[in-house]
């Protein structure tokens, strides 16, 4: 028996397809991103009402756990594409994986950074070895740095396509582990405000720009994810005709 | 307007992790962009050299 897969499913794994529908997307992707990260800062700098316990300082809550969740957002994009890539020997899920890693890792950065600095004035310190959340962040950061340095040691890329795949499915496992440490080891951190029980732990004055900024940051990883594999599109696929009429020389 | 700078204490904390964010973003968005623009650049030297040994000789009209 044939199963018979609808037409986008073809049009996806084609590379000309795809970076053309990538410059359609990315405009709007990075438009709507900056616009609302914009009003969402805004909002949650100015708009929205001090925290009654931690004051001012709670603000950060508008930019942590996004950047945060777009880290593992982006290991988990990075491991299904690289597992496709494995299984179905596909060379633009590759070039997936491949620009999501190091967005992943600027992101998983950024979360540590903003982390330590509101740990400062709330826990009374920058940096707790041992505490689970920030130690299974930090190996999501080294995840993303080892499959990059993974990949710098092969020449052949297809063989480093094929080798940082087992790195990136392997190391998914820690996705679920940063999420839930909070629950259930004793952290530092405070468990998630967004996904309490009995609803998100804030106020709709404080959740419409949480939730605003969740979006932007999301938007604004798919705009940079596309750009990268453009890029990636481009320097896999070689002399491939179409890249030739693309940069407007070649074409008889 | 400073008293919102200020963040009744909190301002170092807070403006820190804003600035190091934006300045991580805007650094993305060029390194993509500049990548981009370079992966073009190498199609196009590439598109150029395969143009070569496809030239035509050159014929000069016989006065």
């Amino acid at each position: 028996m044939t199963m018979k897969l609808p037409r986008w499913f073809h049009q996806l794994g084609s590379p000309p397809y795809v970076y053309r529908l990538a410059d359609r997307l990315c405009p709007w992707l990075g438009a709507i991103g900056v616009i609302l990260l914009a009003v969402g800062s805004v909002w949650g700098l100015v708009i929205a009402p001090a925290d009654y316990q931690q004051d001012e300082v709670y603000r950060i809550i508008y930019i942590h756990p996004q950047t945060a969740y777009i880290g593992m957002m982006a290991y988990v994009v990075m491991a299904v594409a690289a597992a496709i890539g494995y299984v179905w020997r596909l060379k633009l899920a590759h070039a997936v994986a491949v620009s999501a890693a190091p967005i992943g890792a600027w992101f998983t950065f950024c979360a540590l950074f903003t982390g330590a600095v509101w740990g400062r004035p709330t826990w009374g310190t920058y940096w707790q070895w041992g505490d689970p959340r920030i130690m299974f962040e930090a190996l999501l950061l080294f995840l993303f740095l080892g499959y990059l340095a993974l990949r710098g040691a092969f020449d052949d890329r297809d063989k480093a396509d094929r080798v940082t795949a087992i790195l990136a499915v392997v190391g998914v496992v820690n996705v679920p582990i940063v999420h839930y440490s909070v629950e259930w080891w004793n952290s530092l951190h405070q468990t998630s405000t967004l996904l309490d029980e009995g609803g998100p732990a804030m106020t709709t004055d404080m959740l419409i720009p949480f939730l605003i900024m969740i979006l932007a940051f999301t938007l604004t990883f798919y705009w940079l994810l596309l750009r990268r594999l453009q890029a990636e599109i481009i320097e896999r696929e070689g002399d491939a005709r179409w890249i030739r009429e693309l940069v407007g020389e070649g074409a008889p | 307007m400073s008293e919102f700078f200020l963040m009744n204490g909190d301002g170092a904390y807070v403006w820190s992790a804003y600035g190091l964010t934006l300045a991580v973003l805007i650094l993305n968005v060029w390194l993509a962009r500049a990548k981009h623009r370079a992966a073009l650049q190498r199609a196009r030297e590439l598109a150029g050299q395969a143009q070569v040994p496809r030239r035509q000789p050159t014929v000069r009209r016989v006065q």
